[in-house]
């Protein structure tokens, strides 16, 4: 390891310790402020580490999440707390792979429109299940959760997410990521399994996303499935992992922040218009960032010198 | 690496503490007592909240200022009101609502609309120990919440409460051979539906009426004539939808198009709408529904005018949960004016043992819910009368069979 690694390394370290002394120091709005951004940041980071390198836009978030919420609502009084997250991750990962197999030889705005649709297949699957099985449509989670437990369960979740998405970029799987995303058929002509590649990335970050809807239902106390599946959630992860940038693995998280805090100030200052700016900050994001802040980022750094030579050739 | 790590904790927990001292300091003088509220503006629960809670708390706002405000022993306090939109999301609503608490630092917190929302919020408003008076979530865990929340009120009661009540009188009409025992019954696939129909299911079977139809529609059902039709071929004597609003309306009229008049017709959410008045006119005349109100009292009539004065367009209340949010909002005065300063512990208290003057009548609490409520209204002659359970004030004798549909 080179000495610059060892400082950033050192460097997130401290950070991560720092982040998990948040919750003594803050109050409950602060808190539930944190827990917001750090859902967010989760869900966007693992959006991006699919969609970056696939570039498929998946409008699947919220299909997971709910299905992780779902889980801790049907089982979270019955098991003990880890063992719940467990079976979460493993039923997430389990859809993702199901529906990644039959899904991802799909592309483009078929794709979208398959995962728009998956949210509400999973939605009426349960409504059906609890209507005429259960017979009970509304859940209550009652479990020993605090709001620091969810904080620190979603800080871990942020570690391994980020920790994965280093360690698969350095490894021979993100080497083949990126060169399917360059161009699949080149991929495919290298001699790499293109379908079982995306459907494994698929199915780590689908894991992620069941994993934060499980974490973050103890807040909900009462979940039904338009709380759980709840659309905005999967369109506002879009946009903020394109604010971002998606292409790099620290991109979506610097989407999730400001735009989260963004929200978080125009429900607080304009309550009734909030969702109306909400829309133009949305088509301002997409015209106005097309590759995201990252993108950004590195167009300003390779534009200086030029820039600077341009300056001298109009002196 | 440790020793920094606590030194920066410890400089963090000075700063944070310096400024939460600073905050104490400036709350301390009472010219205004902020009540804050977090409601559906946008999202699926905005039509409820428009109709039930905002013209209400708006009204009461306007009339406790216009009186010079809240009672705090000698003196009068003006309200001072504090909103966010929880855009119908259960995570915007706990969020909202921690801001109300630790930033805004409001003395009292109105309750969102509906089940979910207020089921969502409880755990805050108990850890905070904010008196929570929820007057539009029907939940058949009251009982249990309101003893795990003990400063949490159910003024709407439990489902299978209302079930039991429109079954208790189906057996008394029955037995008045004003009925006979078919029942067809529709609902929709949410919440309410299924709680209901799962409460009203045995009931029936426990009072030995046929249930010749009982399915569910999903949410946002367009087209209800097929159910409508395949019901009236059944020829029943009872028809039950519990129905959520747009559908309420849909069945309805449906019915009157096809000529489905069974001799009890009850449809569910919405039937007690001004809206429902407003659209069928005359021929609301005998429909039966969820909620009522006892239309003949002087306070009834008073709220009703008043209401009509307050709210934009003229707009009426609801003939259910909207004169239980205003006495719910009733009951938090009087329990804030008889505490006489703004100490939540005190007025939580009150709330569970005191007895209130409200325009539903007199209230006292048992296990911190009702021991009234009006489970069963009908249209007559264009109001929207209580009708069961019986025994209650002002209870009306239902008209049954149903007038025959009037064309329009």
């Amino acid at each position: 390891m080179s000495r610059t690694q060892m400082t950033t390394g050192a460097i997130c370290l401290a950070a991560v310790v720092a982040l998990a002394f948040v919750p003594m120091i803050v109050d409950a709005y602060h808190l539930a402020l944190a827990i917001s951004l750090l859902q967010f940041t989760v869900l966007a980071t693992a959006w991006g580490m699919f969609s970056g390198p696939t570039r498929y836009v998946s409008l699947a978030t919220t299909a997971f999440f709910g299905v992780g919420a779902y889980t801790v609502a049907v089982l979270g009084e019955q098991l003990p707390w880890s063992l719940v997250l467990l079976i979460a991750a493993v039923i997430g990962a389990v859809m993702a792979v199901i529906v990644g197999l039959s899904t991802l030889r799909l592309s483009g705005v078929h794709f979208v429109i398959f995962t728009f649709g998956l949210a509400e297949l999973v939605r009426q699957i349960v409504v059906w299940y609890e209507v005429n099985k259960t017979r009970v449509l509304g859940r209550y989670v009652f479990v020993d959760i605090t709001q620091n437990d969810i904080y620190w369960q979603l800080l871990a979740l942020a570690v391994i997410v980020f920790g994965a998405g280093w360690l698969i970029a350095r490894s021979r799987f993100g080497f083949a990521l990126r060169i399917i995303g360059e161009d699949e058929t080149v991929a495919r002509h290298c001699g790499i399994n293109v379908t079982i590649a995306k459907v494994a990335l698929f199915t780590i970050t689908a894991t992620f996303m069941t994993l934060v809807g499980a974490v973050m239902a103890p807040r909900f106390t009462y979940i039904e499935p338009s709380i759980a599946f709840n659309a905005t959630i999967s369109f506002e992860v879009v946009i903020m992992a394109l604010l971002g940038g998606a292409h790099r693995l620290w991109g979506p998280a610097l989407g999730a922040i400001p735009l989260t805090l963004l929200f978080d100030f125009l429900s607080a200052r304009f309550p009734s218009t909030s969702t109306l700016i909400m829309g133009v900050v949305f088509l301002l994001i997409v015209y106005a960032l097309p590759s995201g802040v990252v993108g950004l980022w590195e167009r300003l750094k390779t534009w200086r010198p030029t820039a600077s030579k341009m300056r001298g050739a109009q002196a | 690496m440790v020793s920094a790590v606590k030194r920066l904790a410890a400089g963090l927990l000075a700063v944070a503490g310096a400024a939460s001292v600073g905050w104490d300091g400036a709350a301390e003088a009472q010219t205004s007592v902020k009540i804050g509220y977090a409601i559906s503006r946008t999202g699926p629960a905005a039509g409820g909240a428009a109709v039930t809670t905002i013209p209400n708390y708006e009204l009461w706002v306007k009339e406790v200022n216009a009186a010079g405000g809240l009672k705090l022993g000698d003196k009068r306090v003006l309200i001072e009101v504090v909103q966010y939109d929880d855009r119908s999301s259960a995570e915007e609503a706990a969020k909202a609502l921690e801001r109300l608490i630790t930033q805004d630092k409001v003395d009292f917190i109105l309750p969102p609309w509906g089940t979910g929302l207020n089921l969502a919020v409880g755990p805050i408003l108990n850890k905070a120990g904010y008196p929570h008076i929820a007057s539009t979530a029907v939940t058949d865990r009251a009982p249990e919440l309101a003893k795990r929340w003990p400063n949490s009120f159910w003024l709407l009661g439990t489902s299978a409460d209302a079930a039991k009540t429109l079954v208790e009188l189906l057996t008394k009409l029955r037995t008045e051979g004003k009925i006979g025992d078919t029942v067809a019954m529709a609902s929709i696939a949410d919440g309410f539906g299924i709680d209901l129909s799962g409460a009203a299911r045995p009931a029936l079977t426990a009072a030995k009426f046929k249930l010749a139809y009982d399915k569910t529609y999903p949410v946002g059902t367009q087209d209800l004539s097929p159910i409508i039709n395949e019901v009236k071929a059944l020829n029943p004597d009872v028809f039950i939808a519990f129905s959520y609003p747009p559908d309420t309306i849909a069945i309805t009229e449906q019915s009157r198009i096809s000529g489905f008049n069974p001799k009890i017709f009850y449809t569910g959410v919405g039937t007690a709408f001004p809206l429902f008045k407003q659209k069928f006119g005359a021929n609301a005349e005998g429909v039966m529904g969820i909620g009522g109100w006892n239309g003949d009292s002087p306070a009834i009539k008073d709220y009703l005018a008043r209401h009509k004065a307050s709210a934009a367009n003229g707009a009426e209340p609801d003939r259910w949960a909207s004169a239980v949010t205003y006495a719910g909002l009733q009951m938090l005065q009087q329990a804030i004016e008889r505490v006489g300063k703004v100490d939540r512990a005190a007025v939580i208290k009150d709330l569970q043992s005191g007895t209130f003057e409200t325009v539903i009548g007199k209230v006292k609490l048992e296990n911190n819910m009702p021991t009234k409520y009006w489970w069963v209204g009908q249209w007559q002659d264009g109001e929207f009368y209580g009708v069961g359970p019986s025994g209650n004030e002002g209870e009306r004798a239902p008209v049954v069979p149903k007038p025959a549909w009037k064309a329009q």
